[in-house]
C-alpha cells in the first residue's frame, strides 16, 4: 500500500464567534497627571505624551513626562512621609492599607484586566487570569509579613531604607508594580515607582486605588515618562534604594550609576532561558509547556523559554506536536476572549522582534509559522520557530523577547546542561522528564534563578524570582523579596 | 484469533502528566463559545449523542420509548439533527431494530459482560454474537480491568482482538472503565492497547462508575488516538461515556476535539456522546439560541 501523508486537519469550519470583552465599564481619562505626595499634580516641564493600543494604533490617553524637578518632588514627598509617618506607623496598621490595596485590585479586575490588555496588547485571557489576580495576590501576600517581619527573620532587627526608587517594564505592567510595591511597603519603605512609557495606564490606576484606601500622602509616588526620568530616579541622591526590572542594557547603566553610592539595588534582567525536553518526558504536556514558555504574552517575558533542547530521540515526534499545536492558537484582537496570542507591545519592539527573524533566516536557520491571518492596522507578529540553529547563532544567543524560538537537539544530559548553560543570561529553566532522579540531577545544576519541573512560567508570590550573571541580581517574591528592602 | 503483536511493549506507552493535563483543560474551558460558533456547536452535539438506557428495570416499552425520543427529539422544532445511535443491554438489541427501522439511527448494544467484564472469553463472545445476530450495529465492550491491574496486557488485547473478530462488521467501541483505571499512564497504556487490538472507537466508562469520563481523561484518550493515527493512519473514535448531561460541557468536549484532532473528528462517525440526559438540554439551548426564550424542562419529553 502506498503511504499516504498523515496530516491532522484543522481547518474545522466550526470557527468562534467573536466574543469581545466589553469596554463599556472602564474609565481611562484624557489626560494623567503625576501622582506625587497624595495628590495629582501637573509636570513642570507642561509635556504629555500619547499612549496608544498596539492591537489598533489608536490613541488612549495622554500621559504627563516627569522632568529630574518633578522626580525630585515624589522623592521629597516620599521622604517626607517616611519621615514624619510612614516609619512611625506601627507595622499592623501599614499591614492594613496593604490589605485594602489588594482587595480594591481584587474588586476592580475586571477594569485593571480590560486597561491592561488595551494599553500592552495582551490577551484580555491572560490579564484576567494571571496578571490582575497575581497582583492582588502579591499584595495579600506582602500585607501579611508586615507585622511579622522579625520572625521572618529572627534575632536580626529588621529595619527599613527609606526611601525606594522602582522602575517597572511593560511587560506585566500592573503586576511588577505590585512586585516592587507591595514588599517596598511590608517592610516600611516609602516609594517612587517609574512605569514604563509605553503602558503607564494601570499603575496611574493603580494610584487612583491607593488615593482610594486613604494610603498617607506621599507613601506611593508615581511619575510617568521614558529613560530621561528613569535616570532622575536612580541619580537621586536621596533614594536609599533602586529596584529595576528591564533590559541587560539599562540594568548595566543603572549599575554604572550607582556605584560607590550608598543606594542598595535589586535588577531583574534579560534571559535566554533553556527549555528541555527529555525522551522520557510526558511530551503531549511538555509541547503544551514550550508553547506557554514562548508564546505566553507574545513572548515578551524575562523568563521565556526561548531556547528549546529536544532531545534527538523524540526530535520528529515533538516538532509534529508542536507544530499541530500552533494550528489552534488564536492571534487576533486581545480583547476577544478566545485570543491565544495578542499584539505586540509597541512599533519598536516589533521592529526588533522582525531584525532577529531577518537574523535567523540570514544564519540559514530552518522557519516555520502557522498559517494564520493578522490584523491589518497594530503591530503582530506570528509565532515563530526556528530550527537548524546552534549555540553560535544569534538569536540563540540574544534575547529577543517575542514571540520567537529557537530549537536545538542534544544527545545526553552533560551535553544539555553545558549547552543550558552557555548563555550570559541566567534566569529561568525548564526541565521535562518523567524521571524523578533525572530531574533533581539536571535541575541542580542549571545555572538559573527559577527552574520549572514539567511546567513552565508558573508563578506564586511565596516563591523568590530573581537571576544569575547578566539576568541581575537579588530576589523578588517571598521571603527572599522582603529582604531586599530591610537592612539588618 | 488474533495474537499479541511480537515486541509491542505497552508498559513503555508514552507517559501523562496531569498538571500539564489540567492546564491544557483550563484553556479549553476557557474558550468562549457564542452566536453562531455555539449554535453549529449544540446541532453538533445532538448528532453525535449514543441515547442510552442501560438499567436493570430495562424492558420492552421503555427501549421502544425511547427509540421513539430518538426518532422524534422535538417536532414542534423542526430540521433538528437526529441522535447518532441509540444504546441498549443485548436483549432488547431486537427491539430497538425494530423500532428504528429506515430511521438511520443505528442500535448500539453493550456485551461481553457489561459492566463489570468478570467473565470467561466465551461468554464474552456468546454475547457479543447475540448482539450482533440481532443486528446491532456497534458493540461496546468493556476490557478486563483486573487483567490489566495486573499487568496481564496480552490477555486484554487478545480478549479485544477476540471481540473485534466478532463483531464481524460491526463496529466496536472498547470501554476502558477509565474511573477503575486510577492514573492517566494508565488511562493511556489502555488506550494504546485497545487500538493496536482493533478498536473502532475507544470509550471512557460504562457510566456505572464514578468517576465517569472527565475533560481530562478525554483529552488523554484523544491524544493516543491522535498518536495511533500518525503512526499507522488508522482513524480511531471517541467516546467519552457518563455525567455529560449539561450543554455547556458537551460544547468544551467539542472544542477539545476540535483542538486536538480537528475536522476529521468532529463528525458521529468518529466522535459520540454517552448520555441519556444530554439530548434535552441541547434542545433547550438550541430553542433559546433561536428563540431567546428559556423553555420549562416540562415542554421536553423524558422518555
Amino acid at each position: 500500500m502506498a503511504k499516504k501523508t498523515i496530516k491532522i486537519n484543522f481547518d474545522t469550519g466550526w470557527d468562534l464567534a467573536p466574543a469581545p470583552e466589553s469596554t463599556g465599564h472602564i474609565q481611562i481619562n484624557n489626560k494623567y497627571d503625576l501622582f506625587i505626595g497624595g495628590k495629582w499634580v501637573k509636570p513642570s516641564s507642561g509635556k504629555y505624551f500619547e499612549t496608544t493600543n498596539p492591537a489598533d494604533e489608536q490613541k488612549l490617553a495622554l500621559i504627563a513626562e516627569a522632568n529630574a524637578k518633578d522626580v525630585d518632588k515624589a522623592v521629597k514627598a516620599a521622604r517626607k512621609a517616611y519621615d514624619t509617618v510612614w516609619s512611625k506607623m506601627p507595622a499592623k496598621e501599614r499591614g492594613k492599607y496593604i490589605y485594602r490595596i489588594a482587595r480594591l485590585i481584587q474588586e476592580k479586575a475586571r477594569e485593571f484586566a480590560v486597561i491592561e490588555t488595551l494599553d500592552g496588547g495582551k490577551p484580555i485571557r491572560e490579564s484576567r487570569d494571571i496578571d490582575i489576580p497575581l497582583a492582588a495576590a502579591h499584595f495579600f501576600y506582602y500585607a501579611g509579613w508586615a507585622d511579622k517581619l522579625e520572625y521572618a527573620f529572627p534575632n536580626r532587627k529588621p529595619k527599613s531604607l527609606g526611601v525606594a526608587g522602582q522602575i517597572t517594564p511593560w511587560n506585566f505592567p500592573l503586576l511588577m508594580a505590585a512586585w516592587k510595591i507591595a514588599p517596598a511597603l511590608a517592610t516600611g519603605n516609602t516609594v517612587v515607582l517609574k512605569p514604563a512609557e509605553t503602558t503607564s495606564l494601570t499603575a496611574l490606576k493603580l494610584a487612583e486605588v491607593i488615593k482610594e484606601t486613604g494610603l498617607p500622602d506621599g507613601v506611593v509616588n508615581i511619575v510617568t515618562g521614558a529613560g530621561e526620568t528613569g535616570a532622575a530616579i536612580v541619580n537621586h541622591n536621596d533614594i536609599d534604594k533602586i529596584a529595576f526590572t528591564g533590559s541587560t542594557g539599562v540594568g548595566k547603566i543603572i549599575q554604572n550609576a550607582i556605584a560607590g553610592t550608598n543606594k542598595k539595588a535589586t535588577l531583574e534582567l534579560g534571559g535566554k532561558a533553556a527549555n528541555i525536553i527529555f525522551e522520557d518526558a510526558p511530551l503531549d504536556q511538555a509541547v503544551e509547556g514550550i508553547i506557554n514558555g514562548i508564546f505566553f504574552n507574545q513572548g515578551h517575558v524575562c523568563c521565556a523559554g526561548s531556547r528549546l533542547f529536544i532531545q534527538e530521540s523524540v526530535y520528529d515526534i515533538v516538532i509534529r506536536k508542536l507544530k499541530d499545536r500552533m494550528e489552534s492558537l488564536i492571534i487576533g484582537n486581545p480583547l476577544d476572549k478566545n485570543t491565544d496570542v495578542g499584539a505586540i507591545n509597541s512599533k519598536e519592539q516589533l521592529t526588533t522582534i522582525n531584525k532577529y527573524i531577518k537574523i535567523g533566516k540570514e544564519e540559514g536557520a530552518e522557519i516555520y509559522q502557522p498559517n494564520c491571518a493578522l490584523p491589518k492596522n497594530g503591530y503582530w507578529c506570528k509565532p515563530t520557530l526556528f530550527t537548524g540553529v546552534s549555540q553560535s547563532s544569534r538569536i540563540v544567543q540574544e534575547e529577543i523577547f517575542g514571540p520567537v524560538l529557537a530549537i536545538q537537539t542534544f544527545r545526553t544530559v552533560a551535553e544539555v546542561i553545558d549547552k543550558a548553560n552557555n548563555t550570559p543570561f541566567g534566569l529561568s529553566a525548564g526541565v521535562w522528564t518523567d524521571k524523578g532522579s533525572k530531574m533533581f540531577n539536571v535541575t541542580s545544576q542549571l545555572n538559573a534563578g527559577i527552574v520549572w519541573g514539567n511546567t513552565y512560567n508558573k508563578f506564586d508570590p511565596t516563591s523568590p524570582f530573581g537571576g544569575y550573571k547578566e539576568s541581575g541580581f537579588g530576589r523578588e517574591g517571598g521571603l527572599h523579596g522582603l529582604k531586599a528592602y530591610l537592612k539588618f | 484469533m488474533n495474537k499479541i503483536k511480537q515486541g509491542f511493549d505497552f508498559s513503555s506507552s508514552p507517559k501523562v502528566d496531569q498538571v500539564g493535563i489540567n492546564d491544557r483543560i483550563a484553556r479549553i474551558t476557557a474558550r468562549s463559545i457564542k452566536k453562531e460558533s455555539k449554535m453549529q456547536g449544540l446541532r453538533m452535539a445532538l448528532n453525535m449523542i449514543d441515547l442510552t438506557t442501560l438499567e436493570g428495570a430495562d424492558t420492552d416499552k421503555k427501549v421502544m420509548q425511547l427509540c421513539n425520543k430518538a426518532q422524534h427529539l422535538h417536532d414542534s422544532y423542526p430540521n433538528l439533527p437526529s441522535v447518532a445511535a441509540v444504546c441498549v443491554y443485548p436483549n432488547f438489541v431486537k427491539t430497538a431494530k425494530e423500532c428504528l427501522k429506515g430511521s438511520g439511527i443505528n442500535v448500539a448494544s453493550v456485551a461481553t459482560a457489561f459492566p463489570s467484564g468478570h467473565s470467561s472469553l466465551k461468554i464474552k463472545l456468546l454475547d457479543t454474537n447475540i448482539a450482533v445476530d440481532a443486528g446491532a450495529e456497534e458493540i461496546d465492550m468493556v476490557i478486563s480491568r483486573g487483567k490489566f491491574h495486573e499487568g496481564d496486557y496480552n490477555f486484554v488485547y487478545d480478549e479485544i482482538a477476540a471481540i473485534k473478530e466478532a463483531c464481524g462488521s460491526s463496529r466496536l467501541k472498547v470501554i476502558l472503565e477509565t474511573g477503575e483505571l486510577g492514573t492517566f499512564d494508565k488511562v493511556r497504556r489502555a488506550s494504546d492497547i485497545a487500538m493496536e487490538a482493533g478498536a473502532d472507537f475507544i470509550k471512557t466508562s460504562t457510566g456505572k462508575i464514578s468517576p465517569a469520563a472527565t475533560l481530562p481523561v478525554t483529552l488523554v484518550m484523544l491524544e493516543a488516538i491522535k498518536d495511533y493515527y500518525y503512526k499507522t493512519g488508522v482513524q480511531v473514535g471517541m467516546k467519552p461515556a457518563g455525567g455529560i448531561s449539561n450543554s455547556k460541557l458537551a460544547l468544551q468536549y467539542l472544542m477539545l476535539v476540535k483542538e486536538t484532532l480537528g475536522k476529521d473528528w468532529l463528525t458521529n462517525e468518529w466522535f459520540r456522546f454517552g448520555a441519556s440526559s444530554l439530548a434535552n438540554d441541547l434542545l433547550m439551548q438550541i430553542i433559546k439560541q433561536d428563540t431567546g426564550i428559556y423553555q420549562s424542562k416540562d415542554y421536553f419529553s423524558k422518555d
